[in-house]
C-alpha cells in the first residue's frame, strides 16, 4: 500500500477493475489497424501530389460543379428536414395518437435500409412514369434524373438525425416553462419561440449539421436518382468512383481529401455545438 | 364586472382550445404526410414491385445463382465482421467507461469517425492501402494475395463502416451504469473475467444485442464503400445490395425488387426488434425505481 | 482482526482526501467513521477495504501489511451505500455470488452453498424473499440483502458505508438496533461511515471525528461528548453555544454570564473561543439579570428556551418541565446565566 504501485502516467487513478492495459491496448491497435491506418493512407497519398497537382485535380470545372451540387443539395435538404424533422418530433413528443409507436419506429427506417434498396425504390416513384412523378409530370415538372432528385434522396437518407437529436431534448423540456410563458399571456407562437424554440436550438442545429454531413458523403441512394450528368446532376463521391474506375487515383484521393476535410470541419462544429449546449445546460 | 370578465375568458379559453385542437391535427397530418411520402411510400412499392409479375418469378429471382451467391457472400461477411465489431465494441467500452484516463473524449471522437466518413471514401482507403498501385500493392501481386477487387476488400470495407456500431450502444449505458456493482462483486472475491461474464454482461445485453443489431442490419446493407472495393464480378464478389444494383441498371426490375426486398425485411425486422429492445432498455436503465418503504 | 492505519496520505490532485491519518481498531470493535461530507471518511473506508490506493502510508490486518493484496483477498465484506446489488440477480443469488465465484477446487457443493445462504437470509430476516429482484425490494430489505452477501465470505472485517444513509428515519433507527445486535452476535470487527452523528453515538464503541481529510479525534461516544479536543468537534457533535470571550489568568471572561463556576482553563491570556452546551447552563429569574428571554418552546421532554446577551448575542438553554412548571419563564423575562462547564479554545 506505499509507493509500490506503479503508476501508469496518463491515468488519472488507478483502480481496483482490471484490464486495463489490456483493453485500452486492444482498442488503440484494432481502431488503428482498421480505421486510422487507412485513413492516414488517404492523406499520405494527397501528400505525395504537391500542392499544384492537388489543386489541378480539384479545380477542373466538373469537379467543381460535383462540389457545388454536393454541398447544396445536401444544405438544401438538411434545411427541408430541419422543418420537418422538427415538427415530427415534436408530434412524437407532444400528442398521443394511435400508432405513435409504429409513426416512431418508421422515422428509424433510413438509418436501417440499405442505401441502395432506398436509390431504386425512390427513383421509380419519382421517375416521370412511377406514381409521384406521374402526377408532377402534367406540370412539367422532373424531378427523377435532375438535382431535385438528389434533394429528394437526401431528404430521405437524412430525416432521421433532427428528429432524434430533437426528441429527448424536447421530452426533457419542463411543460412548466410553458404553463408559466402561458400563464403570463403568451399566445402560442411566443411561446415557441421564446420559451422552448432556445432550449432545442443546440439539438436542432446539432441534428441539421449531422444529416448535412451524412448527405454529402453519400452515394447508394443517389446515384441511382441522379441521372448522374456531368456538370448538371454528377455528386462528388460518384466523382470519386469515375475516378477510380478510370485509374486516376490521384485525382480520387484530391477530391476525397476535400470532402473529408468539409466534414471534419463539420464534426468540430458538431462538437463544439454540443459543448456549448453542455454549458448552457449546466448554467441553468 | 366579475361576471363579464369570468365569461370573456371563458370565451378566450374555448377560442384558444379549438385552436389548438386545429392546431394539433395540422401537426400531425404533416408529420405524417412526410414520413408517409418519404418512407412508408418508398417502403411499400419495393414489395409491390418484388410481387409485380407473382409469387413464382419472386421465387425465381431469388434462387437464381447468381443471387444466391450474393446472399452467400453478404451472409459471409456479416458472419465475418459482426463478431469482430461486438468484441471490439465490447473491449473499447470496457477501457472507456471503467477507467479514467487522458485523451478519453478524443478516442471516442476516433471511434465514431467512419460515422462520418463518406462510404466512397471507406472504400478508397483500402484501394489506396491494396489495390494494384497502392502501398501493399506490388507485395500483395508477388505473393499471389488478392485483398481488393475480392473477399477480403468487401470484409474489410464493411468491418470499417460497421466498427462504431456496437461501442456506440454500450459506453452511454455502461457509463450510466457506473463501476459499483462491478467493485462489490470484487469484494466478494470474484476475478476480473467472472465479474465481466457475471456482472457486467448481465446488465447491457440488450444494449450489446441492440448495437450488434444494428451492426448486422448495415453490414449487409453496406453499399457504397463494398461498391468500390469489391469489383462487381457476377457470383464471386456481389453482395446482396451490389446485386440489386446490376438488375436495376438491367432493367430487371422483377428481380431488383426481388432482392431488394429482402434486405427491406431485414429492415423492418431488425426495427421492430429495436422497438422492443428499447422497451427493455428502458426497463434496465431505471432498475431503482423508488422503494415502496419498508 | 485487528485493523492499523499508518501515516496513511490520499490526494487527489492538490485536494488531499487523507492526510496523515493514523488509527487502530481493535479485534472484535464496532468503529464510527464520522465527519461532513468531503471529509475523508469514505475515502479511508474504501482504502482499508482495498477498493482505492493510499498514496503513502500502509494498512495492517493483524499486523501484516495488505500492501499489494487485492481486494478479494483481504476477507472483508463490504456494504455499499447504495448496496450496489447486482440487479439482474435475484436475492438468492446476489448472496451466493461470492460461494459461487471461488476457484473450482475451493468451491462448495450446491447443497451446502443453499443451505448456507438461506441461514444468512434467516440471520437478516429476509428468507421470504429470496427468489425477489433487487428492484422489487425497499431500501431496508436491500440493505439487508447487501449485508447477507458482505457476510456470505465469512469476512474478519466488516465495513460499511453510510449503511443507512438512504433510508427514512423510522427504519434507519430499527435497523440500527438490529445492526448492533448482529455485531454482538458475530463478534467480527467492523468500521462504518456516517454523517449521522446520533447514529455514530448510538451505535459504535468508538468513533472517529474526521474534518478536512484528518483524524480530529477518537474516543469513546461519552468522552466525545463530554470532552471535545477541538473546535471542531465541539461545533459539530451534539448542540453547543459557540460564544467568543477573553480569556485573563486562566478565567473566563464572558459579559452576560457568569462564569465564576469554570474550572480554571489552561488557555493563553487574550481571546478565545467558547462552547457551552444548552444543559450546561443555568438560568436563574432575576429581575437585574444581564440576559432577556426571547424564544422558549414546550415541545418535548425538556423546555428549549434562547436568551439574548446585552450585546445582542443569543445564547441556547435548556430546562426540565418541572422547573418551566414551577418558575415559568416567559418571552421577555430578565435572566441571570451561570455557566458550569465549557470547552474554551485560543482563537
Amino acid at each position: 500500500m506505499t509507493q509500490t504501485i506503479s503508476r501508469i502516467p496518463f491515468r488519472a487513478q488507478p483502480s481496483v477493475i482490471p484490464g486495463f492495459g489490456l483493453t485500452l491496448g486492444l482498442t488503440v491497435f484494432w481502431l488503428s489497424l482498421i480505421v486510422l491506418v487507412p485513413l492516414s493512407s488517404l492523406f499520405l497519398k494527397s501528400a505525395t501530389l504537391g500542392w499544384d497537382a492537388f489543386w489541378a485535380a480539384i479545380s477542373t470545372p466538373r469537379v467543381v460543379h460535383a462540389l457545388r451540387v454536393s454541398f447544396s443539395t445536401a444544405a438544401i435538404a438538411a434545411g427541408i428536414n430541419t422543418v420537418f424533422g422538427l415538427i415530427v418530433a415534436w408530434v412524437l413528443v407532444r400528442y398521443r395518437f394511435p400508432g405513435r409507436r409504429i409513426v416512431d419506429a418508421l422515422v428509424d427506417i433510413p438509418f436501417a435500409l440499405p442505401t441502395a434498396i432506398a436509390g431504386i425504390a425512390l427513383t421509380t416513384l419519382w421517375a416521370e412514369n412511377g406514381w409521384l412523378g406521374a402526377l408532377l409530370a402534367p406540370f412539367g415538372i422532373k424531378v427523377a434524373f435532375t438535382p431535385a432528385g438528389i434533394v429528394i434522396a437526401l431528404i430521405f437518407i437524412g430525416l432521421p438525425f433532427v428528429v432524434r437529436t430533437v426528441q429527448p431534448v424536447l421530452e426533457d423540456f419542463e411543460r412548466e416553462a410553458e404553463d408559466a410563458a402561458e400563464s403570463l399571456g403568451a399566445n402560442p407562437w411566443q411561446v415557441f419561440t421564446k420559451v422552448i424554440w432556445p432550449s432545442i436550438m443546440p439539438a436542432t442545429l446539432t441534428g441539421m449539421a449531422l444529416a448535412f454531413a451524412r448527405a454529402l458523403g453519400e452515394y447508394g441512394s443517389v446515384i441511382f436518382i441522379a441521372g448522374n450528368l456531368p456538370m448538371k446532376s454528377e455528386i462528388a463521391p460518384l466523382l470519386i468512383v469515375i475516378k477510380l474506375e478510370e485509374f486516376a487515383y490521384a485525382e480520387a484521393t484530391a477530391i476525397a481529401v476535400t470532402m473529408l476535410i468539409a466534414s471534419f470541419i463539420l464534426l468540430l462544429c458538431i462538437n463544439i455545438l454540443q459543448r456549448w449546449a453542455e454549458r448552457r445546460e449546466r448554467r441553468r | 364586472m366579475n361576471a363579464l370578465f369570468s365569461i370573456a375568458a371563458d370565451q378566450r379559453r374555448e377560442i384558444v382550445s379549438a385552436r389548438r385542437k386545429t392546431g394539433r391535427a395540422a401537426l400531425i397530418a404533416i408529420a405524417l404526410a412526410f414520413l408517409g411520402l418519404f418512407v412508408v411510400l418508398p417502403l411499400l412499392l419495393v414489395f409491390l414491385q418484388a410481387f409485380a409479375h407473382g409469387w413464382e418469378a419472386y421465387v425465381e429471382a431469388l434462387t437464381e445463382p447468381d443471387a444466391v451467391s450474393a446472399i452467400q457472400l453478404t451472409l459471409i461477411t456479416a458472419v465475418i465482421s459482426v463478431p469482430l465489431n461486438m468484441v471490439f465494441g465490447l473491449v473499447a467500452s470496457w477501457a472507456i467507461t471503467k477507467f479514467e484516463f487522458r485523451g478519453k473524449s478524443f478516442l471516442i471522437t476516433l471511434i465514431d469517425l467512419p460515422f462520418s466518413v463518406s462510404p466512397v471514401i471507406s472504400g478508397l482507403v483500402f484501394v489506396l492501402m491494396f489495390g494494384l498501385q497502392g502501398w501493399l500493392g506490388p507485395w500483395l501481386r508477388d505473393n499471389d494475395l488478392q485483398i481488393i477487387f475480392a473477399v477480403p476488400g468487401i470484409v474489410l470495407a464493411t468491418v470499417f463502416v460497421t466498427f462504431p456500431f456496437v461501442a456506440r450502444e454500450l459506453i452511454p449505458i455502461m457509463q450510466e451504469q457506473g463501476t459499483l456493482e462491478e467493485e462489490a462483486a470484487f469484494t466478494l472475491n470474484a476475478s476480473g473475467l467472472q465479474t465481466f461474464w457475471y456482472v457486467t454482461l448481465p446488465n447491457v445485453k440488450w444494449a450489446l444485442l441492440y448495437g450488434v443489431l444494428l451492426c448486422n442490419a448495415r453490414a449487409m446493407g453496406e453499399f457504397g464503400a463494398v461498391s468500390v472495393v469489391s469489383g462487381h464480378v457476377r457470383g464471386l464478389t456481389n453482395t446482396m445490395p451490389l446485386h440489386v444494383e446490376i438488375l436495376y441498371n438491367e432493367y430487371n426490375f422483377v428481380a431488383a425488387f426481388a432482392v431488394a426486398s429482402l434486405l427491406a425485411m431485414l429492415a423492418i425486422i431488425t426495427l421492430a426488434l429495436k422497438t422492443l429492445l428499447e422497451w427493455k432498455l428502458s426497463r434496465d436503465r431505471a432498475p431503482d425505481s423508488a422503494p415502496a418503504g419498508d | 482482526m485487528r485493523i492499523d492505519v499508518k501515516n496513511l496520505t490520499r490526494v487527489f490532485g492538490d485536494f488531499y482526501a487523507l492526510r496523515d491519518v493514523d488509527l487502530s481498531v481493535k479485534s472484535g470493535e464496532l468503529v464510527a467513521l464520522l465527519g461532513p461530507s468531503g471529509s475523508g471518511k469514505t475515502t479511508l473506508l474504501r482504502i482499508i477495504a482495498g477498493l482505492d490506493w493510499a498514496d503513502s502510508g500502509d494498512i495492517q490486518f493483524n499486523g501484516v501489511s495488505t500492501s499489494g493484496r487485492p481486494v478479494g483477498d483481504r476477507q472483508v465484506g463490504f456494504v455499499f451505500q447504495h448496496y450496489a446489488l447486482f440487479r439482474h440477480m435475484t436475492v438468492y443469488e446476489n448472496v451466493a455470488f461470492g460461494l459461487r465465484v471461488r476457484p473450482r477446487q475451493q468451491r462448495l457443493p450446491e447443497p451446502v452453498i443453499r443451505e448456507r445462504v438461506n441461514r444468512l437470509l434467516q440471520l437478516v430476516q429476509i428468507d421470504w424473499l429470496a427468489d425477489r429482484m433487487p428492484a422489487q425490494l425497499s431500501g431496508g430489505q436491500r440493505q439487508r440483502v447487501a449485508l447477507a452477501r458482505a457476510l456470505a465470505i465469512e469476512p474478519s472485517v466488516l465495513l460499511l458505508d453510510e449503511p443507512f444513509g438512504a433510508l427514512d428515519a423510522k427504519v434507519r433507527k430499527e435497523l440500527r438496533r438490529w445492526l448492533r445486535r448482529l455485531h454482538e452476535q458475530l463478534g467480527m470487527t467492523s468500521v462504518f461511515v456516517t454523517h449521522d452523528q446520533e447514529e455514530a453515538l448510538e451505535l459504535a464503541d468508538r468513533v472517529v471525528v474526521m474534518n478536512k481529510g484528518r483524524i480530529e479525534q477518537i474516543d469513546t461516544p461519552a468522552q466525545l461528548y463530554d470532552t471535545p479536543a477541538t473546535p471542531f468537534v465541539s461545533g459539530f457533535l451534539g448542540d453547543n453555544n459557540a460564544l467568543d470571550c477573553h480569556v485573563a489568568a486562566g478565567s473566563v471572561l464572558l459579559p452576560g454570564i457568569d462564569t465564576t463556576a469554570l474550572e480554571r482553563v489552561e488557555v493563553p491570556n487574550g481571546p478565545a473561543r467558547l462552547y457551552a452546551r444548552p444543559h450546561d447552563i443555568a438560568v436563574v429569574p432575576d429581575a437585574e439579570g444581564e440576559a432577556t428571554i426571547r424564544f422558549v418552546s414546550t415541545v418535548g421532554a425538556f423546555v428549549r428556551l434562547e436568551a439574548e446577551l446585552p450585546d445582542g448575542r443569543i445564547v441556547e438553554l435548556t430546562r426540565t418541565r418541572e422547573e418551566q412548571n414551577e418558575d415559568p419563564l416567559a418571552i421577555g423575562v430578565r435572566v441571570g446565566l451561570r455557566l458550569y462547564r465549557a470547552q474554551v479554545f485560543a482563537a
